[in-house]
């Protein structure tokens, strides 16, 4: 359904901080796929998120999406089909608006937007049930601000959003990294259950192997923005954290796990 | 006694001339987040076209509502030029506002326009009601009931619009771009849209003060958006609390204590001339204010 070719994408081109962030990185994606994407820092993991949701074009390289090119549309042309949630809750959400407003705006994901009331009693009802299945006790607070929910509640708010109005594709860009690991582990049961009542085709990027490990269907290893493992089924299932940094090392041929792979066990 | 009704009278009359002002200011200011110097040139446009079409024997009524749209299309112009040329929108602001300057000299056709012998709004109100029977002139009193319920209709038509999809989208915009594009939201559609309901509510100011002076002059939006500002910031010290309703309340009764300080000031001996001082001092005390106010609470 996916299908990124060669895509090159440079920051700060022409001057000493040169940074290639993506170096003729292939990747093809099929319907159902949930790939957990891991790698150094510096890798490339964010910039692929954000050159597939459209936030930034690539230099050069085609995006298609069920065969269509969408490489140069801009961000809100392709929401109805990209869900995204960034690892700030800030970026997500809308601070000084309702968690129903919040969810209201994520319900018109794609569609034209026009003069009827954005929150009916219907729209409440509907979005109190889909608050209700998370279980943070948020179903009772439609009209709470989202700026005064906590980090997780936030998060959960902002994976309903993602899903509310059922995107093909959900990019999660290390959605659990500023959540505390009891919050995180919550907040990544919730997402699990809604990429499977939903069949969302996802993609994961975390910098914890053994969630990369643990969810999904395939793991994808990156590094200098290229991809140097890509594995699915049952040899993904056989990975260990140990096999992935002896991978690591054999891919990327010798370069040491220092600070800079930043993985956590 | 009748100093104090005098005070209040003229709070009521020039405050609610003043409060869609308030309103447009209250989109760009606090929504928007960025100060729109469109303002400067969009008031007195509204002002300027009202004018013109007046003593050129056009209905009130309508030579109001086009001097809405010219605000409008003010609006959209810096929306443009902001979102197709990718201009900053302060520059963006400055750019249409000093154009508009000649476009305010053009329509009027010189610096002035007096409109002591044109009709008005108020005026056809009171025309109308003595028709029926109704004892009414063209005072303070009847521009008070005429433009309060004006601001009732217009507040209330911008609450609920604030509260529709549209809405909810134009709010966010200011807020948290990112997001609201990622949910498909075109946001060069929705600042236009944005700033075309700000500088039309801020013309239909102009030219109801226009009507209500008896004159449109070419330097009447000299410091208008700061006069805006103010009075959206008085209103926020006062009132605080983010929701829409309060938000939209808080503007309107914002204008009308920032009218009513400056009736006080000139009343203590200050003059005319003084005003943009005044203006000024006000805008920083409602600044400081709720600053200096957190740092001594949490002594």
């Amino acid at each position: 359904m996916l299908n990124l070719r060669h895509i090159v994408k440079t920051f700060l081109r022409g001057t000493p901080n040169q940074m290639t962030a993506l170096a003729e990185l292939s990747l093809e994606m099929r319907e159902g796929d949930f790939i957990t994407v891991i790698g150094s820092n510096g890798a490339g993991k964010s910039t692929l998120l954000r050159i597939i949701s459209g936030l930034i074009d690539p230099d050069s390289g085609r995006v298609e999406l069920d065969g269509r090119d969408i490489t140069r549309e801009p961000v809100w042309r392709r929401a109805a089909v990209v869900g995204r949630i960034a690892q700030d809750p800030q970026e997500s959400t809308c601070a000084v608006m309702t968690i129903a407003e919040n969810l209201a705006m994520a319900a018109k994901r794609g569609q034209p937007r026009g003069l009827r009331r954005a929150v009916t009693p219907a729209a409440a009802e509907r979005f109190r049930a889909a608050l209700a299945q998370v279980g943070l006790g948020l179903e009772g607070r439609l009209e709470t601000r989202v700026g005064t929910l906590s980090g997780g509640q936030r998060q959960a708010v902002a994976l309903l959003m993602a899903t509310l109005a059922h995107p093909r594709l959900l990019l999660l860009d290390e959605h659990l990294a500023n959540l505390d690991p009891k919050t995180g582990e919550a907040v990544m049961q919730m997402t699990a259950r809604l990429i499977e009542a939903n069949r969302l085709a996802t993609i994961m990027v975390t910098h914890n192997m053994q969630e990369a490990i643990r969810w999904g269907n395939r793991l994808v290893m990156m590094h200098e923005g290229r991809i140097i493992l890509d594995v699915e089924g049952a040899a993904k299932a056989a990975l260990t954290v140990q096999g992935l940094i002896d991978k690591f090392h054999e891919a990327s041929r010798g370069d040491l796990i220092d600070d800079r792979m930043l993985l956590t066990r | 006694m009748s100093q104090l009704h005098a005070l209040l009278t003229n709070m009521l009359e020039q405050g609610f001339l003043f409060s869609f002002l308030g309103l447009g200011v209250l989109l760009t200011f606090r929504f928007f987040r960025f100060p729109d110097l469109t303002a400067e040139g969009s008031y007195p446009l509204g002002g300027a076209v009202a004018a013109t079409l007046l003593v050129n024997g056009m209905n009130p009524f309508l030579a109001t509502a086009l001097a809405v749209l010219a605000g409008a299309a003010a609006g959209m112009a810096t929306a443009l030029v902001h979102t197709k040329l990718r201009i900053n929108n302060i520059i963006s602001g400055i750019i249409v506002m000093t154009a508009l300057y000649t476009v305010n000299l053009r329509v009027m056709g010189r610096a002035n326009i007096s409109l002591l012998s044109a009709s008005s709004i108020v005026g056809e109100v009171a025309t109308a009601l003595q028709r029926l029977g109704i004892p009414a002139r063209e005072d303070a009193l009847l521009t008070i009931v005429v433009t309060a319920v004006l601001i009732l209709f217009v507040g209330l038509a911008l609450i609920a619009f604030l509260h529709t999809d549209l809405g909810l989208a134009i709010r966010a915009t200011g807020e948290n771009e990112t997001m609201i594009r990622s949910l498909g939201v075109n946001t060069d559609t929705t600042k236009l849209i944005g700033l075309a309901i700000s500088n039309g509510a801020i013309a239909l100011s102009g030219a109801l003060v226009a009507q209500n002076h008896g004159f449109a002059d070419i330097g009447m939006g000299i410091g208008i958006l700061v006069t805006g500002a103010a009075a959206v910031l008085i209103g926020e010290a006062i009132f605080g609390d983010r929701s829409i309703e309060r938000w939209v309340i808080s503007a309107v009764v914002g204008v009308l204590i920032y009218r009513l300080l400056v009736a006080l000031a000139l009343r203590v001996g200050f003059e005319p001339v003084d005003l943009r001082l005044i203006t000024a001092a006000l805008l920083l005390g409602a600044l400081a204010v709720p600053q200096l106010r957190g740092r001594i609470l949490r002594r």
